[in-house]
């Protein structure tokens, strides 16, 4: 399959600025200067290839595949949804890779010095790749909100770390799936950095359909990535 | 039915466990690694290094750089580059700067040949990082070619005085080629990003 339209721009209505002066790392760390337009070549709408083959068995099951023994402590949850292009179609074999807190709001990262348990049968990483309809599921724990040193009494709302990518280059994306109703959520200044109109495709919807009976109860997150222009790239 | 893009977050300090795994010591494999291609792969091997800087010049230790380039031939291992490139060449690779005592990042990798649409071979690069909301790209260009770049379309279209900070610099002095290539975030030396 050779396609080689280029992509459409970065939504910049959808994306946050580089500077958030609530979000204080930024201040340091955001570019001053106006990034410079790249017309899009070879370079950019080839991109690493990922498939079924680059993820192991249980790395979709992060209620397993850190066990040492026992299960996991907290609430089960499943997390579903597909993976779409600007046009609404599906991206497959796209790769997704999460990694989050345990249900006590604590990172197995060394870093993390937040004073929470470790849960020894939790490691907090997963990836799955799309099928070919652009589907993607994880079992995992509700990850717990945990405190960070942005302002006075900063608390980060509960959380998924998302890492996705799409079929090229530059459809890279990093984001984060929020959970639906959090209060946390009018308060974080990662949250409030994204532009109003986006903020709700942040926040994961609760879904029946997706809960399993005696086991999880299931929420719904689809990530939409940069589509196609309609006319083939000049080369 | 026309969809929005979900936003970026940022990549936050945690990422290390989930993403680049083995250079941290974690248990669990990593999807990516800095060494780019085996060691059967064709092409001059080079190393790629350098530090990520913050605004007041302080290195970064909480930075995840990925790479994206083609074979020696200049070829991507994709198949919108409908010429195929070698079948042991991923031309992708990830590292954190949290594992160096000076925030380094590095690639293991080998130099890229020229695409053949005009542009000077060069590495496509993603920054991220906690203070960072979206992702960053930027490239990196070879010194030797200074010919080519002056023809090369991406580069034209950067204003004269910041090009500089798209060329790595040669270093000799060791057994292979690296080249040294640090991003500053702000500053007189701000790198260049692209609205890709
Ligand atoms: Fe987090």
């Amino acid at each position: 399959m050779s396609e080689n339209r280029a992509f459409k721009s970065r939504d910049w209505d959808s994306h946050p600025a580089y500077l958030s002066s609530e979000y204080k790392s930024t201040r340091l760390r955001s570019p001053t200067k106006p990034l410079v337009p790249l017309v899009q070549s070879l370079s950019e709408i080839t991109g690493p290839v990922f498939g079924q083959e680059s993820v192991g068995p249980l790395d979709d099951d992060l209620t397993k595949n850190g066990v040492t023994g026992g299960e996991p402590l907290g609430e089960r949850i499943i997390v579903a949804g597909r993976v779409l292009d600007e046009d609404g179609r599906p991206v497959p074999d796209a790769l997704v890779e999460v990694w989050q807190a345990n249900s006590a709001g604590r990172y197995i990262h060394a870093v993390d010095q937040h004073d929470a348990p470790l849960d020894p049968n939790f490691f907090g990483g997963g990836r799955c790749a799309t099928d070919a309809e652009g589907r993607y599921f994880f079992k995992t724990i509700k990850p717990g909100a945990y405190p960070w040193g942005n302002h006075h009494n900063a608390w980060r709302p509960n959380h998924i770390h998302f890492s996705l990518f799409g079929p090229s280059f530059a459809t890279r994306l990093v984001t984060q799936m929020y959970f639906p109703g959090d209060p946390l959520l009018d308060l974080d200044p990662i949250f409030l950095a994204t532009p109003t109109a986006a903020r709700s495709r942040l926040v994961a919807d609760f879904s029946l359909d997706v809960t399993e009976p005696g086991f999880a109860l299931g929420y719904v997150f689809d990530i939409v990535l940069r589509g196609r222009n309609e006319t083939p790239m000049e080369t | 039915m026309k969809k929005k893009q979900t936003p970026s977050q940022t990549v936050g300090p945690f990422f290390a466990y989930g993403l680049t795994p083995e250079q941290y010591d974690y248990d669990l494999t990593s999807i990516a690694v800095p060494e780019v291609g085996g060691q059967d792969v064709e092409g001059e091997r080079i190393r790629i290094e350098g530090q990520v800087f913050d605004g007041e010049g302080a290195p970064i230790g909480d930075a995840m750089i990925e790479i994206w380039q083609a074979d020696a031939a200049g070829r991507y291992a994709h198949s919108a580059d409908g010429r195929g490139s070698n079948a042991n060449f991923t031309g992708f690779g990830r590292v954190g700067t949290g594992t160096d005592p000076q925030q380094r990042f590095f690639f293991e990798t080998i130099r890229p040949g020229a695409v053949g649409n005009g542009q000077a071979p060069h590495v496509n690069v993603v920054v991220f990082m906690r203070g960072m909301l979206s992702h960053a790209y930027t490239r990196i260009y070879f010194p030797e070619n200074a010919k080519a770049h002056a023809s090369d379309p991406v580069l034209s279209s950067v204003p004269a005085e910041r090009r500089e900070t798209l060329i790595a610099q040669l270093d000799e002095s060791g057994a292979i080629r690296v080249y040294r290539f640090d991003i500053h975030m702000q500053g007189p030396q701000e790198t260049v990003f692209f609205d890709v």
